[in-house]
């Protein structure tokens, strides 16, 4: 590329130096190159969407179009249709991220200021590296870890909260005011996803917090702010939209988590917010893996039906994340 | 609501290394004191050492006094959070916090010290630390807006306006006029002689003609050899350090003869 040009600098001109004339015609070769990958790349992920997007829609059609799966297809009950099964399952899922997002933000915020501010430096690169570890763990051990550890375990919590605070919806029990056992229930799932998606949530929002300007840090430790005080003076609000950004990355990938809650969670259909009791909701992902395997082809088109569903709330959520994030950017700190 | 003053055999260092050696001086109240010299000679970590944000650096420590009204502020038993309630400093670059508005900026220090205001008693608040640091016209319709949309001058007041608001008993300031322009600069020149009347003040600054035009003593940092400490050549009246320094060294400095 280089060499044409050189060649049409006109020999007798001492100045600029060739060698000068020769890395510039390089740089805006590189320039070039560089645009045409990016603007490349950019395309690349466009197109694998709508392809993505396409192929749900294609193959979902033959059982949107359907006008009498229930006949067909066994885990749709006797005269209803496609939507009675989707609407508790997008519930489901929905509700499962949502408390697992719940119960991991106010750890992962917690674990990611001790990490940015409090610990001695050592320490704190330690733990950083326990919390990084924890999302090398994968997802089937995880969800090994969840029946055969972890429920035992907190089957006497659930049934205390059913018990102090079975008057919440949230914590009712079942028919005889008990937390079920073993304790396939929402909560227990949503605690394993919990811990699935801390780290990232953890990581991002550390990484978050420790670019908090030393300028504006400092601003308020000299109006006499105490470690805690600096937090919620300088640190938090900086880091507002990164947690943001970080719960929304640990939301997409609690709804989309499939093995740990097909190995945790006893499904059901039902619009239901009791967290402690078994067989009340079931999430997308999961039931997808559930029944693919055995399912015909009109089947098989209404999972794709729900996974379409699937694909449509992950594309919600991450429009909203950059509503919230967008909507208090004069006060952002980005100017 | 000022105070005087008075450092003793004031050694401080990062970590290991000893950036200013022997600093000994009195700061009268009421008065507004300049630190001049060459960068690097420790103006900017002596000032840091008035309010115990010196600190906050990990490794950095000092020895010697800083009293005040005759109390020592490193003295066991001092919790360096009160003594920068007292302390109020403004910082090279403006910092106002870009997550709040203008009023919440005056009053960030106010909701640390008590947590609850009335309503009237922050509107009373805001107006007043605001036209002290003669930025009320400006901002007095837009107290709701974000403090970083203001220009630089604005936002170097609005630093001062919060710092004063929890009404200190001295005020730091650390080359605030550095990062702005000629007319903003003697905005703040004008409202520094203004607030003398209050207050403590201390200003570090590189502009020689502005030590001359705001302060009543100025003090003279020098250093060897970059390595080497910081230390304070001579401290006098203002007119006195710019006519008849006792030394060479401020001599040479001042008529611009500085290596
Ligand atoms: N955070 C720091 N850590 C270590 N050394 C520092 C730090 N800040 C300043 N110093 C050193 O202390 C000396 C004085 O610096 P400073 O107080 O910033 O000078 P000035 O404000 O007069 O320009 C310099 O040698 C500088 O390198
Ligand atoms: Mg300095």
């Amino acid at each position: 590329m280089a060499s044409p040009a050189t060649a049409m600098t006109p020999p007798v001109t001492p100045d600029p130096p060739p060698r000068r004339r020769r890395s510039r015609t390089t740089d805006r070769g590189l320039d070039r190159a560089f645009r045409y990958l990016a603007v490349g790349s950019g395309m690349l992920i466009l197109a694998t969407l709508a392809s993505v997007a396409i192929f749900l829609v294609l193959e979902a059609l033959p059982a949107l179009t359907h006008d009498d799966l229930a006949s067909e297809i066994a885990w749709i009950p006797e005269g209803g249709n496609l939507g009675d099964v989707v609407g508790p399952l997008i519930f489901g899922t929905i509700l499962a991220a949502i408390v697992s997002l719940g119960l991991a933000v106010p750890v992962a915020v917690g674990i990611a200021l001790f990490i940015s501010h409090y610990a001695p430096r050592r320490m704190a690169s330690a733990l950083g590296y326990v919390v990084d570890l924890l999302a090398a763990i994968p997802s089937v051990v995880f969800g090994l870890w969840g029946v055969l550890v972890l429920a035992p375990k907190v089957q006497p919590v659930w049934q205390f909260l059913v018990d102090y605070f079975g008057w919440i919806p949230l914590f009712a029990g079942d028919e005889h005011g008990n937390a079920s056992n073993p304790p396939r229930v929402l909560m227990t799932t949503a605690l394993v996803l919990a811990v699935m998606i801390l780290p990232i949530i953890t990581a991002v929002s550390r990484e978050v917090f420790l670019q908090t300007p030393r300028l504006h840090e400092e601003a308020a430790l000299a109006l006499g702010a105490t470690r805690w005080e600096l937090i919620r003076m300088a640190v938090l609000p900086f880091g507002r939209s990164g947690v943001t950004s970080a719960a929304m990355l640990g939301l997409g990938r609690a709804l989309g988590e499939t093995m740990a809650v097909l190995m945790i969670l006893s499904p059901g259909f039902l619009y239901s917010f009791k967290l402690l009791v078994a067989s009340q909701q079931q999430t997308i992902a999961a039931n997808i893996a559930a029944k693919f395997n055995d399912a015909d082809d009109i089947g098989r088109s209404a999972l794709i039906a729900t996974g379409l569903a699937l694909f449509v709330i992950t594309l919600l959520v991450n429009l909203g994340a950059r509503a919230i994030v967008a909507r208090r950017k004069d006060f952002s700190g980005a100017n | 609501m000022a105070q005087r003053i008075d450092v003793k055999d004031l050694n401080i260092y990062y970590g290991d290394f000893l950036a200013v050696a022997g600093v000994e001086m009195s700061v009268e109240p009421r008065s507004v004191t300049a630190f001049i010299g060459p960068s690097g000679c420790g103006k900017s970590t002596f000032l840091r050492t008035l309010n115990r944000m010196h600190e906050v650096i990990p490794g950095a420590h000092v020895e010697g006094t800083v009293a005040m009204d005759g109390v020592d502020l490193y003295g066991a038993g001092i919790d360096p959070v009160a003594v920068r309630r007292q302390v109020g400093m403004v910082f090279q670059r403006p910092n106002p916090f870009p997550t709040m508005s203008i009023a919440e900026n005056v009053l960030a220090g106010i909701k640390l010290n008590n947590k609850r205001i009335s309503k009237s008693d922050a509107d009373e608040t805001v107006e007043r630390a605001l036209t002290s640091a003669n930025l009320w016209n400006e901002v007095k319709d837009r107290l709701n807006r974000p403090g970083s949309g203001l220009s630089g001058g604005q936002q170097q007041r609005l630093c001062i306006a919060r710092a004063i608001a929890v009404k200190p008993q001295v005020l730091l300031m650390d080359e605030p006029c550095s990062a702005l322009d000629p007319i903003s600069t003697l905005a703040i020149e004008d409202l520094v002689s203004e607030l003398k009347a209050d207050y403590t003040i201390v200003i570090v600054t590189h502009n020689m003609q502005q030590a001359a035009r705001v302060s009543d003593r100025t003090a003279f940092f020098n250093l060897k050899a970059t390595g080497q400490p910081g230390r304070l050549v001579e401290i006098d009246d203002t007119p006195t350090i710019f006519s008849s320094p006792r030394e060479q060294a401020t001599e040479d400095y001042i008529s611009g003869r500085f290596g």
